[in-house]
């Protein structure tokens, strides 16, 4: 007899357990956590890459020298070109391009045969700046009096294309969390309000018998946290092999090895992408209790 | 104690609204004892829905164990439902939880501690003759059994007033005396009972002030 009158922690005075079912629920939100994981994967990887280009790129300028090797007075094209551009202020380095260094760079349109191209090659000089770099007017100009027909090309206007794009992808991934986010709370809500409807008679008791609107929904509460909870962890776990493919396909963009294995696949996820989504489990709950708390109050509000 | 001036109750909403009682008048002070008698349809069950506050009064001015009902916040309701004890018609307990839990509930909602509800709720069920059931779920008790339960539900808890609506109804005649004897040891130490009831062999038995309602008005004070 002592044991059954002993109330177990977490004792189901209105029989809630009934009410919100421990199928449905779960597999809605973990389903809700999935896309969720998918849509941060794409924030990151945007992120991710907006940084890589920006490094990679940002802050390079790229000066093509048609004929490098004709003589102006005593001196080749491609000299005073040098010259020019460590004359300049702004500008951190230079680093000219070997044939073979072109070469490579024209494979994807010649092929692999450009050993014996007949066609001349411009000499092509990679040039870090420095802070703000150069004025551009002033170098093109300086550029154009030391080799007339020399082109510049600065990367600074595709990184900002490219950052551009990171950017509508990162708001495109973080509008589709909303997205999910709010199915979420309308899932969890619809969830309760037929919890609700099935416990109508035990909650119209409980409340005859004095308790206060958040005794009653801090029963469903508890319940829809637990259930939120555990369905956004098996939905987390689940998009864990997408999220680890994924960024193996994405390692060679970031200059990275593609991953080795499983284990390799898995260790390639970003750190803040793990975070991300280990986040996942907790924020289910915290939207599953806010909801469900939300939801029964503005319901027993029809009780007097 | 309970005081009601012009309180009428409807139910029902838009064209379907009814009016099921109207302008009712009448005291019960501390400590007294009133039947509650009156034909099937005639307003008890109403009445007794607005003094647990599971209706509010549509009109008039209720005003329960000192407070005025009308001006009432809505979080003053439920301390207020604490301190009225009601034993239903149909019972009302819950089917999930057993005996014993059914009891307990009103003290586990005041947040009373488990050791001083396990003392009271045991001691009660041994009073109204369960305590071999106290694990039993109320679908396997007779309905004698769980009108019993519900009585020590409303009970428990030491109300002040106590609303009860038939309750001799579903019990034999040696439950029913066992129970009207309760009933006036709980009014003797103090406790305000209103009892609705069709058996008037039992207010003859009991002679005790007398409330009658007909189609939702009183007409009998005495």
């Amino acid at each position: 007899m002592t044991r059954s009158l002993l109330r177990p922690p977490g004792f189901d005075d209105l029989g809630v357990r009934r009410a919100l079912s421990d199928r449905l629920l779960p597999c809605l939100v973990a389903a809700m956590a999935f896309l969720a994981a998918l849509a941060l994967a794409g924030a990151v990887g945007a992120t991710a890459l907006a940084q890589h280009w920006q490094s990679g790129a940002g802050g390079m300028i790229t000066v093509q020298v048609p004929q490098p090797g004709d003589s102006i007075g005593s001196t080749t094209r491609l000299d005073r070109v040098r010259a020019a551009l460590t004359a300049t202020a702004g500008i951190a380095g230079t680093r000219t391009l070997s044939d073979d260094q072109l070469r490579v760079l024209l494979r994807p349109w010649l092929g692999t045969t450009t050993g014996d191209i007949s066609i001349p090659l411009p000499a092509v000089i990679d040039v870090q700046v420095a802070g703000a770099g150069p004025d551009r007017a002033t170098l093109v100009a300086a550029l154009e009096t030391a080799a007339p027909g020399t082109l510049v090309e600065e990367h600074d206007r595709w990184v900002k294309r490219l950052a551009t794009l990171a950017r509508s992808l990162q708001a495109c991934a973080a509008l589709a969390f909303a997205v999910v986010a709010f199915v979420a709370v309308a899932v969890i809500a619809v969830a309760t309000r037929a919890g609700l409807a099935s416990r109508r008679d035990a909650i119209e008791i409980v409340h005859g018998l004095g308790a206060t609107d958040q005794f009653i929904a801090r029963s469903f509460a508890q319940r829809a946290t637990v259930l939120a909870g555990i369905g956004a962890g098996i939905g987390a776990v689940a998009a864990l092999p997408v999220l680890a493919s994924l960024a193996g396909l994405a390692a060679p963009f970031g200059n990275a090895a593609a991953p080795d294995g499983i284990a390799g696949a898995v260790g390639s996820i970003p750190l803040t992408l793990w975070l991300s989504v280990l986040c996942l489990p907790p924020l289910a709950a915290a939207i599953g209790w806010l909801t469900a708390h939300r939801t029964v109050r503005r319901w027993l509000r029809r009780l007097p | 104690m309970v005081r009601l001036d012009q309180v009428g109750l409807d139910l029902g909403r838009g064209d379907t609204r009814t009016a099921v009682l109207h302008d009712l008048s009448f005291d019960v002070p501390e400590g007294g004892f009133r039947w509650l008698l009156g034909e099937s349809g005639a307003g008890k069950t109403s009445l007794l829905r607005l003094l647990c506050l599971s209706a509010l009064p549509t009109n008039g001015r209720l005003n329960l164990l000192g407070c005025d009902i009308a001006s009432a916040r809505r979080s003053d309701l439920p301390p207020l439902r604490r301190r009225i004890g009601v034993v239903f018609q149909d019972f009302r307990l819950l089917p999930h939880l057993s005996v014993y839990d059914n009891v307990a509930l009103p003290l586990r909602i005041a947040g009373r501690p488990e050791g001083q509800i396990r003392v009271d709720a045991v001691e009660l069920l041994g009073w109204v003759g369960l305590s071999r059931k106290l694990d039993a779920r109320p679908a396997e008790l007779s309905g004698g059994e769980q009108q019993r339960v519900a009585i020590a539900r409303a009970v428990v808890a030491r109300p002040l007033l106590l609303l009860a609506d038939e309750p001799t109804g579903n019990l034999d005649e040696e439950q029913a005396e066992r129970l009207m004897r309760l009933l006036q040891e709980l009014n003797r130490l103090g406790t305000t009972v209103l009892v609705a009831t069709h058996n008037t062999a039992m207010v003859h038995r009991y002679p005790a002030h007398t409330l009658r309602l007909h189609e939702g008005q009183l007409i009998r004070d005495d």
